[in-house]
């Protein structure tokens, strides 16, 4: 079999519905990504992403929707003759051959000597700076070195479309760091579509260009990281995003939430989202004076270190973070279970449509 | 029986002030002992009761070298026969599902349980000159396999297949198929996947089948004598040599069992070194 070389047409990259349904899940999500570009899919565990991946993958049959890939379809192909190319989230590399042997089975299966296969394989460990433990097994490689094997072996089959499942998950968190900045590189280089899984935004927005976010089996956001950060649209996205995030009702410059009255810098009407930041958020033991606004009663559900200051969890008319400095607790004298004011400013809440 | 509650006690005091490790209890180790002796006491008899003065010459016999000779040969043919059917068959059994698979795994499995000259008795039906396959395969080929050497092979092969194919099966399911799905993505076909990926991964699995079938093989005597007789250079191996002459020369029966002792313990031991304790 023969795989388009990276001479071949760069127009079109992938483009795909994914229809897969199982008893209790069912997933449907439309994908674009252009050549060249990075896509992460985001979402929590059980989602659909891995399963997305899967099908794109060819190993979970999709139950409906196509995959077209460079004007070609895909869905038709058996996963042995899809241009594409898999980093797995344990990497999978197989134990039994060496580093070397690893990234030269793809070239091999493709029908390459195997003096070709392997001086492939030696260039591609040498270009994610494995040079020097071509002959390693995998078992005697670190995990980091493990991922930039994985890497060398799914780019070796020159695909077409490249699929990363956790790229990072398996590290810990110094060698992420220095991996991740490494496989943005390599990312950066690869002129096909890339799809990558994930539930660590940071990782979705240091490595992609775009982000589409899943739960449940459907996308409820896309757009670039900025954008998702800035206008999350689900309570998994604000979480993640680090925002508090909700759903009422605006009325020109004033948005009602569950009783609660905010006033907002935009002018919006009908449904709407309110967003703002846990550090945005003041706490009061009495009734601070003046407007009314922006103001609820809470109670303390829970207090955690978070970085250098203190996260508190209020529950209430509305459930919100509040991040303070530990001397405001100290002060406060805060402790779960109070009954607290909380405020935030106009001026740092943000109102979109929703 | 009656528990000893003595030893018990003590064993529970001693519970709260090391954690769980200690004696093992009599109640294990008492069967455990006496299980140990009984496997072990009749190969003990074996040596002790050997003609050990006059064992060079009997050793040197033409009859005991030809029998071990045809033993090691046909239980090693029967292996291969083994391996190249009985993989296949543990991989269709483990990685593709189709109606029918869990009967057909029962029925792999019959030859287990059977008692070998039964299985024979069931060869000689099919295979035989008169039987089902064994006319045709005279008529067509020309080829007779009861009361040759051929037929020695094909009673050991029937006999020892389902240990080979059960133990693969297992190797096969404990292997992680996703290995496999890697495979496919870098573009192997199912047979190169199955060449350079699974086999390679279960391999221990399939080398300690292969033990358990080549011992299985050289021990058979049912399905043998019953299928394909006993005429010494041709179909009589050692363990029919030494049923025969247990009613003739009871020493020299004792001598066969000690060769085979030997070759079985010194060929399962080196493999085990190798293969078997890695699975």
């Amino acid at each position: 079999m023969r795989r388009p070389g990276p001479d071949s047409p760069q127009h079109g990259g992938l483009r795909a519905r994914l229809a897969v349904e199982r008893p209790g899940f069912r997933l449907d999500v439309a994908l674009e990504v252009a050549a060249g570009e990075v896509v992460a899919l985001l979402g929590p565990n059980g989602a659909g992403k891995t399963t997305a991946l899967r099908a794109l993958a060819g190993l979970t049959p999709l139950t409906g929707g196509s995959i077209e890939l460079d004007g070609r379809a895909l869905h038709t192909l058996p996963a042995e003759r899809r241009p594409v190319g898999v980093v797995f989230q344990d990497y999978l590399l197989f134990p039994h051959l060496s580093a070397l042997d690893n990234v030269a089975f793809g070239p091999r299966c493709q029908g390459a000597s195997r003096a070709e296969a392997r001086r492939a394989a030696a260039e591609l460990l040498e270009r994610v700076g494995l040079a020097g433990h071509a002959s390693a097994r995998p078992r005697r490689l670190s995990g980091g070195q493990a991922q930039r094997v994985a890497l060398a072996r799914a780019l070796a089959v020159r695909p077409r479309l490249l699929l990363l499942d956790e790229p990072l998950a398996a590290l810990d968190a110094h060698t992420r760091l220095e991996i991740r900045s490494g496989l943005r590189r390599h990312l950066a280089d690869f002129d096909g579509a890339t799809v990558l899984v994930t539930h660590d935004p940071l990782d979705a927005m240091v490595l992609a260009d775009r982000l589409i976010v899943i739960e449940d089996g459907a996308v409820v956001q896309q757009g670039t990281a900025a954008e998702v950060a800035r206008r999350p649209r689900t309570r998994y996205v604000a979480r993640l995003v680090g925002l508090n995030l909700y759903r009422g009702a605006a009325d020109g410059p004033e948005v009602t939430v569950e009783g609660v009255v905010f006033s907002v810098t935009e002018r919006l009407h009908g449904p709407v989202f309110v967003a703002f930041s846990p550090a945005a958020v003041a706490l009061y033991r009495s009734r601070p004076d003046g407007s009314p606004r922006n103001l609820w009663r809470a109670r303390i559900d829970g207090i955690e270190r978070y970085g250098d200051n203190i996260r508190v969890h209020l529950d209430g008319p509305i459930t919100a973070s509040a991040d303070v400095t530990p001397a405001a607790v100290a002060d406060l004298g805060l402790s779960a279970g109070q009954e607290i004011w909380a405020a935030v400013k106009a001026t740092e809440t943000h109102a979109y449509p929703a | 029986m009656r528990a000893h509650p003595g030893p018990r006690l003590r064993y529970g005091a001693r519970r709260t002030g090391r954690a769980v490790t200690g004696r093992p209890p009599w109640m294990l180790l008492v069967p455990a002992l006496a299980g140990t002796a009984f496997l072990v006491l009749p190969l003990a008899g074996l040596l002790v009761r050997a003609p050990w003065s006059t064992l060079p010459e009997r050793l040197a016999q033409p009859q005991v070298l030809q029998a071990l000779r045809l033993s090691l040969v046909t239980a090693t043919v029967a292996t291969g026969v083994c391996l190249l059917l009985g993989v296949p068959l543990a991989w269709l059994l483990a990685r593709t599902s189709f109606p029918g698979r869990r009967l057909l795994r029962a029925l792999i499995t019959v030859p287990l349980v059977l008692p070998p000259v039964v299985g024979g008795v069931a060869l000689l039906l099919v295979l035989g000159r008169r039987g089902l396959l064994g006319s045709w395969l005279e008529s067509a080929f020309g080829v007779t396999l009861p009361f040759t050497t051929a037929g020695v092979v094909v009673a050991e092969a029937f006999v020892a297949m389902p240990f080979l194919v059960i133990s693969v099966e297992g190797a096969l399911r404990a292997a992680d198929p996703r290995f496999e799905e890697a495979a496919a993505t870098l573009g192997a076909s199912r047979w190169t996947v199955f060449r350079r990926v699974t086999l390679p991964l279960i391999a221990p699995g399939v080398a300690a089948g292969a033990v358990l079938c080549w011992a299985r093989a050289l021990g058979e005597f049912g399905a043998t004598i019953t299928f394909a007789g006993n005429f010494p250079g041709t179909t009589q191996t050692m363990p029919l040599a030494v049923y025969l002459a247990l009613e003739t020369d009871p020493e020299a029966a004792v001598v066969l069992s000690l060769v085979l002792l030997a070759v079985s313990v010194l060929i399962l031991a080196g493999l085990r070194e190798r293969w078997v304790s890695r699975v």
